[in-house]
């Protein structure tokens, strides 16, 4: 029970400074769960990421579920959703309630523009962080490169790829590659023998 | 009752279909606007999204806690919200537990070799969207005011004082999040 308990309310905390898409949110969850906790690792926080964007609902959420579901299996899953969406929920009917024009206080735009500023510096250091093991050879840097330009300045193009296309097209060509060169190391090792 | 079922019925829906983060809820929400009006308007809608981008959590859980809240009080919010996470976990659960007994499958590991830079790419790009609004002036560009204006210069500064402090400091993101609002409102970015 109290393991549940610690599962709900570490994703409480990282519920309610999630800015950004979610994408901000794996430097928060790397120091909470992979160094504090040693729940998870980077290696698995990242894979999380990449089934995120194919699966329906947002990423942030389906890591919590995932993570959830590592510690403590359905009730596991339960305790770290809901715990995740705690803080949004009251935040939002506490806005509801009181605070129509929330978004449109001075101080509130002046310290979320700081915020912004944080979240980018967040993620450049999540991208840091997973370069080394996401392009390990020219085929990973080139998909790289291509999911990249496509997604970025998919307002340029005529008609616009869907990210979950794009991903699941990243997916086919992954196994193609990877038969490719699994092909040719057999080759060699036939080679040489 | 019938409402709470409805909303509840609608925020499932949306959770089902809406793959890929938070703004793809976007066109089932003004869908479900334009079908019931008493729930939230496009307005709304719009408010909405300016302030999912000054709180923590994702545009679709904000506007089905929101909507909820509108038709049915307290409890609307909060089932409205859980109705949409809900297709996302029950899916999660299933992956993970095909993910724990498939992930040394040979299909499995190639697909990941080639999820991992995609996946990677997306959040370089999320992060130059932020950093577009966060760090730089795109009106400058096309009003001809100069590179003086196109960058923020504050803004720069902040970036590079909080990269440079992460890596020496080694404190929790969390403070870096908290000092970067307050330095936002005593800066008046």
């Amino acid at each position: 029970m109290n393991s549940l308990l610690e599962l709900y309310w570490t994703f409480v905390k990282i519920g309610c400074v999630t800015f950004g898409g979610g994408y901000a949110m794996l430097p928060i969850l790397e120091r909470e769960l992979v160094d504090k906790r040693g729940w998870t690792t980077m290696d698995d926080l990242r894979d999380y990421f990449s089934i995120g964007q194919v699966t329906p609902g947002i990423i942030a959420l389906n890591v919590s579920t995932f993570i959830g579901e590592k510690r403590g299996k359905v009730k596991g899953a339960i305790a770290a959703t809901t715990g995740f969406l705690t803080g949004p929920i009251i935040i939002i009917l506490i806005i509801a309630m009181f605070l129509r024009n929330f978004a449109d206080i001075p101080e509130v735009q002046h310290a979320f523009a700081g915020i912004r500023v944080c979240v980018c510096v967040l993620i450049l250091q999540a991208v840091l962080r997973l370069w080394k093991k996401s392009v390990v050879d020219p085929f990973t840097l080139g998909l790289y490169i291509a999911v990249f330009v496509l997604h970025a300045f998919s307002g340029l193009l005529p008609v616009r790829i869907p990210a979950a296309v794009l991903v699941i097209l990243s997916g086919i060509a992954g196994i193609l590659a990877a038969r490719h060169k699994n092909g040719k190391a057999a080759g060699k090792e036939a080679k040489g023998q | 009752m019938m409402t709470i079922l409805n909303l509840m019925y609608e925020f499932f829906k949306t959770g089902l279909f809406s793959v890929g983060g938070g703004l793809a809820t976007l066109p089932f929400l003004y869908e479900m606007s334009a079908r019931h009006p008493e729930w939230f308007s496009n307005a709304d809608i719009a408010d909405m999204i300016a302030i999912s981008e000054s709180t923590p959590g994702a545009i679709g859980i904000n506007m089905s806690t929101y909507a909820g809240f509108r038709a049915a009080g307290i409890p609307g919010g909060i089932l409205a919200s859980l109705a949409l996470a809900l297709p996302c976990v029950i899916i999660i659960l299933i992956i993970a537990r095909f993910l724990a007994k498939f992930r040394q499958n040979r299909l499995v590991e190639g697909a990941f070799y080639g999820l991992r830079p995609a996946s990677l790419a997306m959040i370089s790009a999320a992060g130059l969207n932020v950093a577009r609004i966060a760090l730089v002036n795109m009106e400058a560009l096309t009003n001809g005011a100069g590179l003086g204006e196109f960058f923020i210069w504050k803004a720069i500064i902040l970036a590079v004082l909080i990269f440079i402090g992460q890596k020496k400091l080694k404190w929790s993101p969390l403070i870096f999040i908290a000092l970067s609002a307050v330095v936002g409102i005593i800066f008046k970015f």
